[in-house]
């Protein structure tokens, strides 16, 4: 079964964001590219990504037909989606034991959720 | 009794002791909670028209799987016909992938695990909700049926039928496993079930009024679970200790109530009463989990009920190794409850005011301040130490955080004993 692990943290959803240090960061990345390492090893990984801070993020939603842009997300909460993997898991307790290998389950939480496999055209 | 009706006990019976092993066995099989609960539920209403006319099988648990899983390909079969009636071309039926080929020697034990040892692991699987969990166990594992726990757990129906659907479904989506769990995690997933368990067996002995009978049923249910999972796994200790606490507590159900229904304090209790076989398994299964040499806290508890259960005349409680074994007991598994009953007891084993003080002590506790139990513990050691003017506040306390009717007649009896006692 395929798995989207997302990654939310509170980094992602303040809205002025301190500027990272540098030897944490590096701390960071080393831990995340440990992670990704780990997934291929396993032949788990399918995709992963890092996203830009929630401040950067746009919503659009089109109404009646007209389209409405807005600045940033929709409501204000407490932890933002900061990232991506999506991995190949045996089932839910091999993809929560990967979601919990990765590094951001320490610092935020991490959401597990299968993908729903739809047919293909 | 004629014959019809005799079969017909024996059907209802059966339902409860073999249900869970038939949809255990067809939830394996065909990968589908709700189709095996229905073919096994089709199989028993089979048993009604069929044993009374040709007899009751040899073995009548392995005739109810049988026919179960012919009900569910009947069903199949018929899911099929549906589908080529509607004309949904092409794709066919995914339960023919998952069912297809798959009967015959997979319908008995392949690999010397019991298939209600996985439905009990799947059901009590920590990305379901603690009440989910509960609900899919008894209405699964235990036969019950979704009006029976709406009962017991006194919430609607439909409430409880949309958390069983849920919690099926994401079995089924987001692909939790049916398996015992590796040894790896095991502990953690282990002490998940027992938790529900044992949530269950209070559900049922805790005072509560309501429906008697669901209660009674409610914790018998929970011991004959707790045996399956002791039976199947002997070397957890603490698997073997929750059985034992059951047992032990379950032995003192007779005396707890009086003739009209009203609560029965534990020294009050007429002691001849208590189910001596139940005490006397309950003590022989605790030694035989101390034995393991890890004790757990379902095993400290259980010892602690064992010496509650074996003191002929509550004089004869033995109050200072139980107040040790709550110490033990704090040791491993600290909670502010912990702390209540360790007070009370060092108050039987030191003297109540030792205790009384042991109890002021946790008064800053927010959740003993809302815990009705707390209130009462202390209020009963203010009235044994003749300070009734504070004992009656205490009751009152207690009163107003009670919505049980048994316990508030109780404690509305207490406060009424010390308001008519002169002052000294």
């Amino acid at each position: 079964m395929r798995y989207l692990v997302l990654i939310y943290d509170e980094e992602t959803a303040n809205p002025s964001p301190a500027p990272p240090d540098p030897e944490q960061w590096a701390k960071t990345m080393g831990e995340y590219n440990e992670y990704t390492a780990l997934l291929r090893l396993r032949g788990a990984y399918e995709a992963g990504e890092a996203l830009q801070p929630v401040t950067t993020a746009t919503t659009i939603r089109i109404r009646d037909g007209l389209a409405m842009t807005t600045d940033g997300p929709f409501a204000e909460t407490k932890e933002a989606l900061g990232g991506f993997y999506l991995i190949e898991a045996r089932d839910l307790d091999e993809a929560l034991e990967l979601g919990a290998a990765c590094p951001g389950a320490k610092y935020g939480s991490i959401e597990v959720r299968p993908i729903q496999e739809l047919p293909s055209a | 009794m004629t014959e019809a009706s005799a079969a017909h006990e024996l059907v209802d019976r059966l339902f409860r002791e073999e249900s869970g092993r038939a949809v255990a066995t067809l939830i394996r099989v065909l990968g589908d909670f709700d189709l095996a609960e229905e073919a096994v539920q089709d199989a028993f209403a089979r048993a009604l028209e069929v044993w009374p006319v040709q007899g009751v099988p040899r073995n009548p648990g392995a005739w109810i799987t049988t026919t179960a899983r012919n009900a569910a390909i009947d069903r199949i079969r018929r899911a099929k016909r549906l589908v080529a009636k509607t004309e949904q071309l092409g794709r066919d039926v995914a339960l023919d992938s998952t069912s297809g080929g798959r009967w015959g020697e997979e319908m008995t034990q392949t690999d010397g695990i019991d298939d209600r040892l996985r439905l009990i692991f799947t059901c009590c699987h920590p990305a379901l909700a603690p009440e989910a969990q509960v609900a899919l166990t008894l209405r699964t594992l235990g036969g019950l049926t979704t009006p029976e726990i709406a009962r017991a757990f006194l919430v609607p129906e439909v409430t409880l039928a949309q958390r069983l659907v849920r919690a099926k479904r994401k079995i089924r989506d987001a692909g939790i496993p049916y398996r015992v769990p590796p040894v790896e995690v095991l502990p953690e997933r282990l002490d998940a079930v027992l938790r529900v368990l044992y949530l269950i067996f209070n559900e049922g002995y805790s005072a509560t009024a309501g429906d008697a009978l669901v209660r009674r049923e409610l914790s018998g249910e929970a011991i004959r679970l707790a045996r399956i999972v002791a039976d199947l796994m002997p070397g957890e200790p603490e698997a073997i200790g929750l059985l034992a606490l059951m047992l032990l507590h379950d032995a003192r159900r007779e005396g707890r109530t009086g003739p009209g229904g009203e609560l029965v304090l534990l020294e009050d209790q007429d002691r001849s009463r208590w189910d001596r076989a139940a005490i006397g398994e309950g003590q022989q299964l605790l030694d035989r989990a101390l034995r393991l040499g890890r004790a757990g806290p379902y095993q400290v508890q259980a010892a602690i009920a064992a010496l509650h259960d074996s003191a002929e005349r509550p004089e004869a409680t033995d109050w200072r190794e139980i107040a040790a074994l709550y110490a033990r007991l704090a040791a491993i598994s600290p909670s502010p409850v912990v702390e209540l009953n360790r007070a009370v007891a060092v108050a039987m084993a030191e003297g109540f005011d030792v205790g009384l003080r042991r109890l002021d002590a946790l008064a800053g506790d927010e959740q003993l301040a809302g815990y009705p139990y707390y209130h009462s513990a202390r209020a009963d050691l203010l009235r044994r130490l003749g300070r009734s003017a504070e004992a009656i506040t205490a009751y009152r306390v207690a009163l107003a955080l009670t919505t049980n009717e048994v316990e508030r007649g109780f404690l509305g009896r207490r406060i009424a004993e010390l308001g008519g006692a002169r002052p000294n």
